[in-house]
C-alpha cells in the first residue's frame, strides 16, 4: 500500500491496556476526500483509535500516518488540531458556561496563541465565517444563549460547527445522530454529506438507517482490528459481521 | 438572549463600581486620617489605615487565587508563597534602606548577617539597595518561580486535587529553606526594624496613608487588569480550559500554556500584594509560607465566590474583618470560626456570597419580567440540572486521578 | 505486639521473684566479718592476708572496700572497731557502711584511724580486683569487665587477662577477653609478634573503638607493627563505611516505617475512595491523644499496667478515630462526592476544628506519653545501633500493612469496597449499601490513622500541631506511591524514608527534606500517577 494521495493511513497499530488489546493490528487507509464509516460493537476500539488518530494516546506498535508523510504519533492533541484534523466527541462537548457564539469565536481557524487571543479583535473576515457557520448549523437564533442550555441535539450541531469553524482537511465525527429525532437525523446525514463534498470525513456511528443515507464505504471494526470493508451491502451481507454486531 | 447581555451589563457596571470605590477610598481615607485631628469625628484612626490597608493587600491576593481558581479550575494551594516571595523582595530592599542605623551599625550588611558573623553581602543581596530593582523583583521572583513550576506541572498534564497537592508542597518546602538561616533571609526571625521608604519614613503617618492609597490603587489595577483578561478572547479561553481542557486541545489550543499564562499573572499579582504589605505591617518571616495561610487565602475567594472578581475582595475583607474581631473578643474560638467557615461555605453556599447575590437576583429578575408579561415564571434563569452540572464543572478540575466512584 | 507485651510482663514477673529470692543478705553476712579485720591489723602482711580472704568469697561486692583501701579512704573507729569507708573534709570525716556504701554519719578526724596501704598492697588489690569481676558469676559482669578493660587497656592486667581467657567457657564473653588482652598486648612492651597477632584481633573486631586504638598504636609504633596497624586501620575505615551506609539503610526503613504509618490510612481513603482527607493528621493526632489518656488512667489508677498502656490504647485509638472519621463522612463528605477540591476543603475546616478542640482540652503544649519498658533502650547489631522503639514501630507498621492488604483482598467486605470504588452504580445495584460501604471505608482509613497515632506518640511529641507534621508527607507518600495502589504505599514510604536519610549527611535534614520534595514534584511531572500507576482507558480518560 502507499501513502501517498491517502490522507490517514495506520498500519499495524495496537494498543493495550493493562493486558486489554483495545486495538489489535489494526490497518485502515483513508483516500482524500473521502468519506468513510466506521461501525462495530461497543469495545471494538473505535474511540481508542480516534484517540490514537488526535494524539490522546499513543499506540505500542504500528504506523500512523497524516496526509502521507506526517507520522502523527511524534504530535501531541494541539499539534495535530493544528495540522487539520477536527474531532466530534461521542458525548458533545462544547463549552457550557459560554454562549453558543463563543463555542465558535474559540474554535475559528487562526494563530493559537497567548497573547493575539489577549487582544484579539474580531476582523469581518472572522464576522463573515461565523455567519457562514451559524447558516450550516442553523443555531442562529440561538447564538447568545448559553451553550449548556442547548437541547442534546443542538449540541451535537454546535459541535459539528466549532469543528467546521477549525477548518479541518480531516473530520473525526463521532456518533453524530445519537439523541436526535428522525428528521434532525436526515438533516445531519445531508449536513454530512455536503461537508464531505470539500473535506476528508471519518464517520463513527451504530444508526444503521444513517449509515446508508450516507451512502458510502464501511468499514466494522471488531475486537480492534478491522472485520470486513466495503460497501454497507457487502459488510451487511458478512458472516461474521452479522453474527458479532448486526445480529440475525 | 437580552438576559445574558443585560448581566454582562450588570457584571461590567459592578467592575466599574468597584474601581470607583477603590479609588475614592485611596483618596478620601489619607485625607481623613491626616487632614482631621485625632478628635474629630470624621478623622480615621491610624491603626484603622494599617488594618484596612493590611486587608486591600489580602483581596488583592485573594483576587489572584481567584484568577487562576474562579477562571481556570487551579486549586493553588500555594498562593501564598508568591506573596511572601513578593514580600520578601520588598524586605530586602527595607533592609538595605537601615543602612547603618542597624543594632550593629553595619553600614552595608544587616543586623543578622553581623550577628552571624557574615563577611560580605550575598550575591543575591545586590541590587536590592535600589527600589527600581526591588520593585522588578516583586514582580519577577514569583512570576519566575510559577513559570518555573507552572510549566513542568501543566506540561506534564497535573491537574486537579495533584496539582493543589504539589503547590502545598511547593510552598512547604519554601517554608522549611527560608526557616533556615544559612539561607541569607534572616532565618525564622525574617525581616524586620524597617526604618525607610523611599526615603520617608515607615512609621510615619503620611508614608501609612500613602502605602494604603497604594494598596487600594493596586487591587483597584488589580480588578482592572483581571476584568480584561476575562473579557478578552483569552479569558473565554481560560475558562473553556476549566470547564472541557480536553476539547480545547483538539482545537488547536495549547491548554497548558493558556494555564501557564494565567498562573503567572496571577503570581506576579500575588507578590505585589507581598511588596505592599511588609512595609505596613513591618516584618516578613517565613510564616508566611505556611501552608495553612495559603489555604485560608482559599476561603476568602470562596466566601465571596469563585469567579465574580468582586467576590474574592468582599471575602479577604470580610474573613480578615471577622478575623480581627474574633482574635479581640474571642481568640480561642477563631479556629473554630474558620473551620466551621471552610466547612459551611463548601457545603452550603457554594458560589460564595456574591454568587448567590447574583443567582437571587437573576431569579427575581426573571420573575419580575414573567409577571410583566404574563407568562409562566421560570423557577430559575436556567434549570436547575444544568446549573448544578455547571457549579460542579466550576469546582471541579478535571481530575488527574481516580476519580471518586461517585463521580461516575 | 500483644505477644510481646505478654512476654515482657513474663519477665517482668520473672525478674521480680529473682529479686525477692536474692541470696545478698547472706553474704553480707559472712562478708561483714572479714571485713571488720581491717581494724585489728598490724602490719602490711596482715592486711593483704584480709584481703586475699576477702577475694576469695568471689562476691563482687568486696570491690567497695577494697577499691577503699587502695585508695586510702578505708577508716575504723577507735571506740568500736567498725571498720568504714571514710571521706575527709576540714576536721571530721564522712563515713559510710564499707560494703553498701550507706551512709553512716560523720566522725571527728581523731575518733577514726585510717586503714594503712602502700604500693605494693595497691597492685595486690589491683589484681585481685581483675580477676575478681573477671572471674564473676554473672557473664554480664564479666563482660562488662572486659569491655571496660578493653576501652582502657592496662600492659598490667594481661596475666589475669590470660587466666580468665581460660576460664572463659562462653564464646562471646571470651572473645571481649580476648579482645580486652590485644588491646592490653597493645600498651605492653610485649615483642612485636605478639603485637602483630593483637592487631589481627582488633581488626576483625572492628569499629570506632578498636579503630581509635589503633591510631593510637600508628602514632607511637614503627616499623611492621606500624605498617599492620595503619592497614588495618584502613581496612576498618572500609567497613565502617559500609556499616555507616547500613545504618543510613536503617534509620531511612525506621522513618519509612513513620511514613507509611501516617500514609497507610491515607492510602485508603485517598487512594481507594478518592476523598481528600486534609484532617488525616489530626486523626493521627487523636490516636496520639488517646495513648495520652490512656496512660494517665494507668497511672493514677493501676501503675502496674504501664508496660500493657500501648495494647490497652491501640484499640481505642482505633475507635475513636473511626468514630470521628464516620461522623466527618456522614456529616460532610458524603455530600461532597465528585467535587474533590470541595472535600479538600472542607475537610481543611474540620481538621482546623479538631486541632483547636484538642488546644482547648488539653492545652497547647506538649504532653508526655511514656515508653513502656520494652520499648525503651538500644541493642547493636553488629556496628548498627538499633532502638526498640524504631524497631517495634516497623514491625508494627508492616503488620498494619499486610492487615490492611488482607481486609482488602481476602474479606468480603474488602471485596465490597473494591467493587463500589470500581463501579458504584453497579455495585449498588449487586445489592451492596454503598453509603454504608463509604461511612465504614473512611471510618477505617480514619482508625487506621488513630492506631498510626499510638505509635508515633512514641518517638514524636504529642501537641495539638502532630497531625500537621504528618500530612504533606503522608500525602506525598501515596501521590509519589501511586494512587489507589497499598503496595505503592509501601514502596513509596520506605523508598522516600531511605533517600531523605540517604540525602541528609550531604544536605543537612532541612535542605534534604526540601531536596525531597523538590524531587517528588519533579517526579510527579515525569509519572503523574505515581510509581505503581493504574493504568487503562478509564484512569486516561
Amino acid at each position: 500500500m502507499s501513502k501517498s494521495g491517502t490522507i490517514l493511513y495506520l498500519d499495524g497499530v495496537s494498543r493495550s491496556f493493562d493486558g486489554f488489546k483495545a486495538i489489535n493490528n489494526l490497518s485502515l487507509v483513508l483516500d482524500k476526500g473521502e468519506m468513510r464509516a466506521i461501525i462495530g460493537p461497543n469495545g471494538a476500539g473505535k474511540t481508542t483509535m480516534m484517540d490514537i488518530i488526535t494524539g490522546k494516546t499513543k499506540p505500542d506498535t504500528g504506523e500512523v500516518f497524516y496526509d502521507g508523510q506526517i507520522d502523527l504519533t511524534r504530535h501531541d492533541e494541539a499539534e495535530i488540531a493544528m495540522m487539520g484534523i477536527g474531532r466530534k466527541f461521542q458525548k458533545p462537548t462544547v463549552f457550557e458556561s459560554h454562549t453558543v457564539e463563543d463555542n465558535i469565536v474559540l474554535s475559528l481557524k487562526g494563530p493559537r496563541s497567548i497573547f493575539p487571543a489577549l487582544f484579539h479583535k474580531r476582523s469581518a473576515g472572522e464576522q463573515r465565517r461565523i455567519e457562514e457557520i451559524f447558516s450550516t448549523i442553523r443555531l442562529g437564533d440561538k447564538r447568545h444563549d448559553l451553550a449548556a442550555n442547548l437541547s442534546h441535539g443542538q449540541k451535537q450541531w454546535l459541535e459539528i460547527g466549532m469543528l467546521l469553524a477549525q477548518d479541518p482537511k480531516l473530520l473525526l465525527v463521532d456518533e453524530p445522530v445519537a439523541g436526535m429525532t428522525d428528521a434532525e437525523t436526515e438533516e445531519t446525514a445531508r449536513l454530512l454529506k455536503e461537508i464531505s463534498k470539500t473535506h476528508s470525513v471519518i464517520v463513527v456511528e451504530h444508526d444503521m438507517h444513517f449509515v446508508r443515507e450516507l451512502g458510502v464505504k464501511v468499514t466494522c471494526l471488531h475486537e480492534g482490528s478491522v472485520l470486513s470493508e466495503g460497501t454497507l451491502d457487502f459488510v451487511s451481507a458478512d458472516e461474521r459481521v452479522v453474527e458479532v454486531y448486526l445480529g440475525r | 438572549m437580552i438576559s445574558g447581555k443585560f448581566f454582562v451589563a450588570g457584571a461590567d457596571r459592578r467592575i466599574a463600581i468597584t474601581i470607583l470605590i477603590l479609588v475614592a477610598v485611596a483618596i478620601l481615607v489619607p485625607v481623613l486620617n491626616i487632614a482631621f485631628p485625632p478628635d474629630s469625628a470624621l478623622h480615621v484612626p491610624s491603626y484603622m489605615v494599617a488594618l484596612i490597608g493590611k486587608y486591600l493587600c489580602y483581596a488583592l491576593l485573594a483576587l489572584s487565587l481567584d484568577l487562576v481558581w474562579g477562571y481556570c479550575g487551579i486549586l493553588s494551594l500555594g498562593h501564598g508563597a508568591f506573596f511572601a516571595l513578593g514580600g520578601y523582595a520588598m524586605g530586602m530592599y527595607l533592609m538595605r534602606q537601615i543602612g547603618d542605623r542597624g543594632v550593629y551599625g553595619n553600614p552595608i550588611l544587616p543586623d543578622f548577617m553581623v550577628f552571624l558573623n557574615w563577611k560580605e553581602l550575598p550575591w543575591f543581596w545586590y541590587g536590592f539597595d535600589q527600589f527600581w530593582f526591588a520593585a522588578l523583583m516583586v514582580m519577577l521572583v514569583p512570576g519566575l518561580l510559577a513559570f518555573c513550576f507552572g510549566w513542568l506541572a501543566f506540561r506534564s498534564r497535573v491537574t486537579g486535587v495533584y496539582l493543589s497537592i504539589i503547590t502545598q508542597a511547593m510552598t512547604y518546602a519554601l517554608l522549611l529553606a527560608f526557616f533556615r538561616n544559612d539561607m541569607g533571609f534572616g532565618g525564622n526571625n525574617g525581616l524586620t526594624d524597617f526604618k525607610d521608604i523611599l526615603g520617608f519614613n515607615v512609621q510615619a503617618n503620611t508614608t501609612r496613608s500613602a502605602l494604603f492609597a497604594a494598596s487600594a490603587l493596586a487591587l483597584a489595577l488589580g480588578v482592572f487588569v483581571t476584568w480584561r483578561i476575562i473579557g478578552s478572547k483569552y479569558g473565554k479561553l481560560l475558562m473553556a480550559v476549566r470547564d472541557a481542557e480536553s476539547r480545547t486541545r483538539f482545537l488547536g489550543w495549547r491548554a497548558e500554556n493558556v494555564k501557564l499564562f494565567a498562573f503567572t499573572v496571577s503570581a506576579v499579582m500575588a507578590g505585589i500584594a507581598g511588596a505592599l504589605y511588609v512595609p505596613q505591617v513591618g516584618i516578613i518571616n517565613p510564616g508566611e509560607f505556611d501552608p495553612a495561610n495559603s489555604i485560608e487565602v482559599v476561603v476568602w475567594t470562596a466566601v465571596g465566590g469563585r469567579a465574580t472578581i468582586v467576590g474574592p475582595i468582599i471575602g479577604a475583607l470580610l474573613v480578615n474583618a471577622g478575623k480581627s474581631w474574633f482574635t479581640g473578643v474571642l481568640p480561642e474560638f477563631w479556629l473554630f470560626a474558620l473551620g466551621g467557615l471552610f466547612v459551611f461555605v463548601t457545603l452550603f453556599l457554594p458560589k460564595g456570597v456574591v454568587g448567590m447575590y447574583d443567582q437571587w437576583k437573576a431569579g427575581r429578575g426573571h420573575r419580575l419580567k414573567a409577571a410583566a408579561t404574563g407568562d409562566a415564571p421560570p423557577l430559575a434563569p436556567v434549570s436547575p440540572a444544568v446549573e448544578s452540572a455547571r457549579a460542579e464543572k466550576g469546582w471541579q478540575v478535571p481530575s488527574g486521578g481516580p476519580e471518586p466512584a461517585a463521580a461516575e | 505486639m500483644r505477644r510481646n507485651a505478654a512476654f515482657t510482663f513474663a519477665l517482668a514477673i520473672l525478674s521480680l521473684l529473682a529479686i525477692l529470692v536474692s541470696p545478698a543478705s547472706a553474704d553480707e553476712a559472712t562478708l561483714r566479718p572479714v571485713v571488720a579485720k581491717f581494724a585489728t591489723v598490724k602490719n602490711f602482711s596482715q592486711t593483704e592476708a584480709v584481703v586475699r580472704e576477702l577475694a576469695a568469697t568471689g562476691d563482687p561486692a568486696v570491690g567497695k572496700p577494697l577499691t577503699a583501701l587502695s585508695e586510702g579512704d578505708l577508716y575504723f573507729r577507735k571506740s568500736d572497731a567498725a571498720v568504714f569507708i571514710g571521706k575527709e573534709s576540714g576536721q571530721t570525716v564522712k563515713l559510710a557502711d564499707p560494703l553498701t556504701a550507706v551512709d553512716a554519719g560523720e566522725a571527728a578526724k581523731a575518733e577514726v584511724t585510717k586503714v594503712k596501704v602502700n604500693n605494693s598492697l595497691r597492685r595486690v588489690i589491683r589484681d585481685v580486683l581483675g580477676t575478681l569481676t573477671l572471674g564473676a558469676a554473672d557473664p554480664a559482669a564479666r563482660l562488662a569487665a572486659a569491655q571496660t578493660m578493653f576501652k582502657a587497656p592496662d600492659a598490667n592486667s594481661i596475666e589475669a587477662l590470660d587466666v580468665a581467657i581460660l576460664d572463659e567457657h562462653i564464646a562471646s564473653v571470651k572473645l571481649q577477653l580476648e579482645q580486652a588482652r590485644a588491646s592490653a598486648v597493645l600498651v605492653s612492651d610485649l615483642p612485636a609478634s605478639e603485637k602483630l597477632a593483637a592487631i589481627t584481633v582488633l581488626e576483625a573486631r572492628g569499629g570506632r573503638d578498636a579503630l581509635s586504638l589503633l591510631t593510637a598504636v600508628q602514632a607511637r609504633a614503627d616499623g611492621a607493627v606500624k605498617d599492620a596497624a595503619t592497614a588495618a586501620i584502613d581496612r576498618i575505615n572500609s567497613s565502617l563505611a559500609l556499616w555507616g551506609a547500613a545504618q543510613n539503610v536503617w534509620y531511612g526503613i525506621s522513618l519509612g516505617s513513620v511514613l507509611l504509618l501516617a500514609a497507610i490510612g491515607l492510602a485508603i481513603t485517598f487512594g481507594v475512595m478518592g476523598v481528600i482527607n486534609m484532617a488525616h493528621g489530626e486523626m493521627v493526632m487523636l490516636g496520639a491523644y488517646t495513648t495520652y489518656v490512656v496512660q494517665e488512667v494507668i497511672r493514677t489508677s493501676a501503675p502496674g499496667l504501664f508496660d500493657w498502656s500501648l495494647a490497652i490504647a491501640l484499640p481505642l485509638a482505633f475507635l475513636v478515630a473511626a468514630a470521628v472519621g464516620f461522623a466527618i463522612e456522614r456529616g460532610i463528605i458524603r455530600f461532597l462526592y465528585g467535587r474533590p477540591l470541595e472535600t479538600l476543603l472542607a475537610t481543611w475546616g474540620v481538621s482546623l476544628i479538631l486541632q483547636q478542640a484538642v488546644r482547648t482540652i488539653f492545652g497547647p503544649t506538649n504532653r508526655e506519653v511514656g515508653n513502656p519498658s520494652w520499648m525503651s533502650g538500644a541493642f547493636e547489631l553488629g556496628q548498627l545501633s538499633i532502638t526498640w522503639n524504631r524497631l517495634w514501630i516497623l514491625v508494627f507498621a508492616l503488620a498494619v500493612f499486610f492487615a490492611l492488604l488482607f481486609v482488602m483482598k481476602r474479606t468480603p467486605w474488602g471485596l465490597q469496597m473494591r467493587a463500589v470504588t470500581a463501579s458504584r452504580r453497579m455495585a449498588a445495584s449487586m445489592g451492596i449499601r454503598t453509603p454504608w460501604v463509604d461511612a465504614l471505608t473512611f471510618a477505617l482509613g480514619s482508625g487506621i490513622a488513630g492506631i498510626a497515632g499510638v505509635a508515633l506518640s512514641q518517638i514524636d511529641n504529642v501537641s495539638p500541631n502532630l497531625g500537621q507534621g504528618y500530612i504533606i508527607d503522608s500525602f506525598m507518600v501515596v501521590v509519589f506511591g501511586g494512587v489507589g495502589n497499598l503496595w505503592g504505599t509501601l514502596v513509596g514510604a520506605l523508598s522516600l524514608g531511605i533517600l531523605n536519610k540517604f540525602l541528609e549527611p550531604y544536605a543537612g535534614a532541612v535542605l534534604g527534606k526540601i531536596l525531597v520534595l523538590v524531587l517528588i514534584i519533579l517526579f510527579i511531572q515525569k509519572r503523574p500517577r505515581g510509581l505503581f500507576a493504574l493504568k487503562g482507558r478509564a484512569v486516561e480518560a
